[in-house]
């Protein structure tokens, strides 16, 4: 028996994601007294993989073949279910990510595994095996129990803590066969910005609404996000308006997020823009309106106009990273 | 060529969600429901693609697995104008059952795509769309935030970490749409209401198939400390509790 784990790589390195998983992996093995494996799908050197090690993989099992350089869902499936049988997995990890959304519901049929989606808590009780998930956007938390042998988790990021066990991991290399005939998704053109900080990844995000008046008020925004490191976003209205990009859009249709802060600016906080930020572990609001439900969320707030506040808060971090 | 629309029905986002049964189910009483916000865009696409002569899309059709409790559900879609609708007759008991009924459907079928939304805003699953795709054997393509027709061919766009995809794949496959794959929802007009009442809704009985998993029990989120209010004047206290209690910066 083993847990295992899908640590998705990014052009051959890994992310705090990628160890987030395998934390959680170690945790749940724990819990079922076998070990980890974790599979890694591309290019990823060995001084690489030997850190997934450090939260405890025990052996990592790296797949490489040219056919499998982007993601096509199908084989992607096929090469993880594979190792699943051959390593004998009662629970399989992977991350709730577009990838993992990818990956997961197809493995589930192939193995007859039931989901957990969206776990973020160790599982509750392994028999029966009870997951903590998050349902209605955020709004309550679902145990729930799967009831097939396999079982698949995927896991929400940045809501469990890193823990490093390390441990001497083993590293196996597969170069499986794929049919180039089953490969079916074909990718025609990427459009990628690698500069940015991505907002799935930000801990600290400064994000804006409807209250900055006009897309010409960015730019102390997006000079507070500089200066702390950290990633822009704004709430629906805004990107509808065509005032900042859509991918930073964030809440219930956008993007899901759960950074350690979130700095709210001119967002009334509307139970839709929540559902994406709730997980947030704390939440900055900065608004003119000292009734805005966004402070029922928040746990520090300041009342007061945007426009004033932020070039004030600006000089107060220059001041502090002197 | 024919798409089908899979559409669940949620609570309005704006519900209070209440507990019954000692926290083991959700209290429906009072309460809104709504088709999920991805299946409404997923259906407006589809009818925008129907309306372009060039896609050559004739036809699309909704499904929904659910109780004769939410037919409303279905009209609705009629309305906002679906050419027909399928309707499996039982409790979505959990994804798996649900992607298993539609599967079983859709086999006999022939559509060429089928679009599921990325998730239902109640359970919060991710997962249906990937699971028909995978019952079915055909390609799926998740995180769609676009769908055009080149040359009769389907052309996607994908959602990457930072950017996007332009990908191609055969058809039929399933696409699991999110945010851009149409910008504003269709709404029924009087017209679309009056004609959703003559358009056909095939009604199917289910198969046997035992669900994977079962929620037990429901919580409400750990609740969060009151709020406290630092002086706009004086931002820099804002700074020394970010730094030294809650240790984020
Ligand atoms: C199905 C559905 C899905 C949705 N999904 C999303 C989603 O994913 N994300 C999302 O964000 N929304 C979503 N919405 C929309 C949501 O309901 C709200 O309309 C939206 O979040 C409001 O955006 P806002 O807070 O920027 O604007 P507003 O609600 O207009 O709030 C502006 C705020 O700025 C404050 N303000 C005004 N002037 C100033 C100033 N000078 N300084 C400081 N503060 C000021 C005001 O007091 C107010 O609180 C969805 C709606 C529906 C129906
Ligand atoms: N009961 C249902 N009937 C039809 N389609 C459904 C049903 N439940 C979920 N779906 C489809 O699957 C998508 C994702 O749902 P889920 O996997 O439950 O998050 C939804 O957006 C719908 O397109």
């Amino acid at each position: 028996m083993s847990v295992l784990v899908y640590t998705e790589n990014w052009d051959g390195k890994f992310k705090k994601l990628s160890f987030e998983l395998v934390s959680y992996a170690t945790g749940v093995a724990k819990m079922l007294n076998t070990i980890v494996t974790a599979v890694s799908i591309g290019k990823v050197e060995e001084g690489e993989l030997i850190k997934l090690g450090n939260y405890g993989a025990n052996k990592i099992i790296s797949v490489y073949n040219e056919q499998l350089i982007s993601l096509d869902s199908q084989t992607y499936t096929s090469v993880i279910a594979e190792i699943s049988g051959k390593e004998n997995a009662s629970v399989i990890i992977i991350s709730n990510n577009n990838t993992g959304k990818a990956i997961a519901p197809r493995l589930s049929v192939r193995l007859k595994a039931g989901v957990g989606s969206g776990v973020s808590r160790l599982p509750l009780t392994i028999n029966p095996f009870t997951v903590y998930k998050r349902t209605f956007s955020g709004n309550a938390f679902a145990h729930l129990v799967i009831k097939s042998d396999v079982k698949i988790l995927t896991l929400a990021q940045n809501s469990i803590d890193l823990i490093e066990t390390p441990v001497n991991a083993t590293i196996d290399n597969l170069n499986p066969t794929v049919d180039r005939s089953l490969l079916k998704t074909v990718v025609k053109d990427v459009q990628k910005q690698s500069d940015k900080i991505l907002l799935t990844d930000a801990d600290i995000v400064v994000s804006g609404g409807r209250g900055m008046k006009s897309p010409d008020n960015w730019p102390p925004l997006v000079e507070l996000a500089r200066l702390l490191g950290a990633a822009t976003a704004c709430s629906r209205p805004v990107s509808d308006e065509g005032w900042r990009p859509h991918e930073e859009h964030t809440g219930q249709t956008g993007k899901i997020i759960a950074p350690n802060l979130y700095i709210a600016v001119g967002i009334s906080g509307a139970t839709q823009h929540l559902a994406g930020i709730s997980s947030s572990k704390y939440i900055v609001a900065i608004n003119i309106d000292k009734d805005a439900p966004i402070f029922e969320a928040a746990q520090y707030g300041i009342i007061g106009d945007a426009m004033k506040v932020l070039p004030k808060l600006i000089e107060a971090v220059k001041e502090i990273k002197k | 060529m024919k798409i089908l629309v899979c559409i669940s029905n949620v609570p309005d986002t704006t519900t209070k969600i209440k507990f019954a049964e000692g926290n083991a189910s959700i209290d429906t009483t009072g309460i809104q429901w709504v088709i999920n916000p991805w299946d409404e865009l997923s259906l407006t696409r589809a009818l925008e693609l129907k309306d372009d002569a060039t896609s050559g899309i004739k036809s699309v059709t909704v499904v929904h697995v659910g109780p004769a409790a939410s037919e409303p559900t279905i009209r609705k879609a009629l309305a906002i104008g679906a050419d027909d609708a399928i309707r499996i007759n039982a409790v979505s008991s959990d994804a798996w059952f649900v992607a298993a009924q539609i599967a079983e459907v859709v086999k006999n079928e022939q559509f060429e795509i089928i679009m599921c939304g990325i998730e239902s805003s109640d359970y919060n699953g991710s997962v249906v769309g990937g699971m028909i795709s995978e019952f079915l054997g055909i390609p799926s393509v998740s995180a769609v935030s676009g769908i055009k027709f080149e040359n009769g061919q389907p052309v996607i766009i994908r959602e990457i970490d930072g950017g996007k995809e332009v990908v191609s794949v055969p058809t039929p496959f399933v696409a699991i749409v999110q945010k851009g794959i149409a910008k504003e929802p269709r709404i029924a007009a009087m017209r679309g209401i009056m004609m959703a009442r003559s358009k056909p809704v095939k009604l199917i009985e289910p198969i046997a198939i035992d669900p994977l998993t079962q929620i037990v029990e429901f919580e409400k989120p750990a609740p969060r400390a009151a709020c406290r209010f630092i002086d706009a004047d004086n931002p820099a206290q804002l700074l020394d509790l970010l730094q030294n209690e809650a240790k984020v910066i």
